[in-house]
């Protein structure tokens, strides 16, 4: 059944005029019932469906996305994969996530282009220097690599980093994860949907739920625009709209929904190969494959489901990058665009069982949903499968909002909150 | 966006600061773990009309309360940061 891409493939295909080519998934129709239903088709629920199918035997299982896979978050962020975390539990979460996607392209046989270009991070004061020290020296404590680059390595890796004495915003040094890099997001969402389909998985596109179905307080499906569909167990994978799919399961988050915008330039040759944050300026960067310059903003810090993104921070972050690299002045910008992220108090994900029976969710990613996808579908397909947390979930359960036990990464999570 | 700030009247969103969802009544000091929890951390974030704190902290400094959609950003009223919600 697996359609394998090889360069034999493609001399095979252009000498057959490329008939020989198959749908990479299949667009199902919904069945009345499923063992497991999971609703949001973006990386999460895709790559939760292929890890139950692959590693729980459990096939019997649906994706069910409002609008096409990979369209919400998943198509909308800046592709970086890395996991300089400060506390050993996020550290193990995020570690195995980039783990996963360093073997990635081989496990699906699909190239994820993941680029492990390196991530460079940048001190603009003594503080910065200072917190950054303990910053890569607690990823270092966590088994993670991490290196502390004086002011002349940051210049080398980034030579076009404004760096003369009269600099507006000065960089005093900085660290880098060399493991961290960018992987292409669209083929995250095509290679796990094409693998999950491959084992049997139903992935359903233009189905919106509109409600739970309900036995004794138990989750037993889900009422869509296309009909009724009944499953032994519902994840949520949402992101943006966890809120809207929990309250309408009974359920209140401690989630706000706030808009991330995104910005790319127009393709140039190649310029910068690290990837750039500055948590001083709220930007950072990398340049895609294509070419063009790929900038982050800091969240627009209002409550928003609005996928658009205020001009307000558009021009705040290109100001911080034209600060930070006058020589980017004259790029012209192609595309603006938000997706809608689910932000935590303590900026940290919630993976495991609710308080209503039958019900899973995956959420909490914040701003940074793309790296953590491989684990986050790790860990949510065993909790959906065994109904027992997996041991890197267990301390990111919704409960710790009432006990008190954060996991507070609002400072390693690169994006100012 | 732009906000009308009662005092000042229609200004720039960058002026301002979001202070989250209003009407959050804080629980009786013996409240239980579950109640702090919730008061602290769990929110309704809906999509549609929110009701929430702005503080014009780049104007006049005053701390008052909006209705605003939140797919929209339209602006259905601004009213007093004591007033009871409405409808």
């Amino acid at each position: 059944m697996q359609n394998d891409y090889s360069a034999w493939s493609l001399v095979r295909g252009a000498s057959a005029g490329h008939r020989n080519w198959r749908p990479a998934w299949t667009d199902a129709a919904p069945k009345p019932a499923y063992d497991v239903l999971i609703v949001g088709g973006g990386g999460h629920g895709l790559a939760a469906a292929y890890y139950l199918a692959k590693n729980h035997r459990i096939s019997r299982v649906a994706v069910i996305e409002r609008g096409w896979i990979g369209g919400g978050n998943t198509g909308r962020n800046t592709t970086i994969v890395r996991s300089n975390y400060l506390y050993p539990e996020s550290a193990r979460l995020y570690d195995f996530s980039l783990q996963l996607y360093e073997g990635l392209s081989r496990e699906l046989n699909y190239n994820i282009m993941l680029s492990q270009r390196g991530l460079v991070l940048l001190a603009h004061s003594r503080h910065d220097l200072d917190s950054m020290s303990r910053w890569a020296n607690a990823m270092r404590m966590n088994g993670i690599d991490a290196d502390i680059l004086g002011p002349e390595q940051v210049h080398a890796l980034l030579p076009d980093l404004d760096m003369s004495p009269q600099a507006r915003i000065p960089v005093l040094g900085g660290f880098t994860q060399r493991r961290g890099g960018t992987a292409r997001h669209d083929a995250v969402a095509w290679g796990y949907a094409r693998a999950a389909s491959d084992l049997g998985i139903d992935i359903v596109q233009n189905c919106e739920v509109r409600g739970f179905i309900k036995d004794s307080g138990r989750v037993v499906g889900v009422e869509t625009t296309l009909g009724p569909i009944r499953a032994e167990r519902v994840g949520i994978a949402a992101a943006g709209h966890s809120s809207v799919l929990a309250n309408l399961a009974g359920l209140r988050l401690p989630v706000t929904s706030y808009a991330l915008q995104a910005l790319v330039t127009e393709p140039l040759k190649p310029l910068l190969d690290s990837v750039v944050l500055s948590p001083g300026t709220g930007a950072y960067l990398s340049q895609s494959d294509k070419g063009e310059l790929v900038i982050g903003a800091m969240l627009d810090l209002f409550p928003s489901y609005a996928q658009r993104g205020s001009f307000a921070v558009t021009q705040a972050i290109i100001a911080g990058v034209l600060t930070l690299f006058p020589s980017y002045s004259r790029l012209k910008m192609m595309r603006q665009w938000a997706g809608i992220v689910d932000v935590v108090q303590d900026s940290s994900p919630i993976i495991g069982r609710t308080p209503i029976p039958g019900l899973y969710i995956n959420c909490g990613w914040g701003t940074g949903g793309f790296k953590g996808i491989p684990a986050g579908g790790w860990t949510l397909a065993h909790v959906l499968a065994t109904g027992e947390n997996h041991p890197l979930a267990e301390p990111f359960q919704l409960e710790r909002f009432l006990t008190g036990r954060l996991i507070d990464e609002a400072a390693a999570s690169g994006i100012a909150h | 966006m732009q906000i009308p700030c009662p005092w000042c009247g229609v200004r720039d969103e960058y002026e301002f600061l979001c202070g989250g969802a209003a009407h959050i009544a804080r629980p009786p000091l013996d409240a239980d773990d579950r109640q702090w929890g919730e008061y602290l951390f769990f929110r309704d974030n809906p999509k549609g009309v929110h009701l929430e704190r702005w503080r014009h902290v780049h104007g006049c400094g005053q701390w008052f309360n909006v209705a605003r959609h939140t797919v929209t950003h339209e602006i259905l009223s601004v009213y007093a940061a004591t007033e009871p919600a409405p409808r």
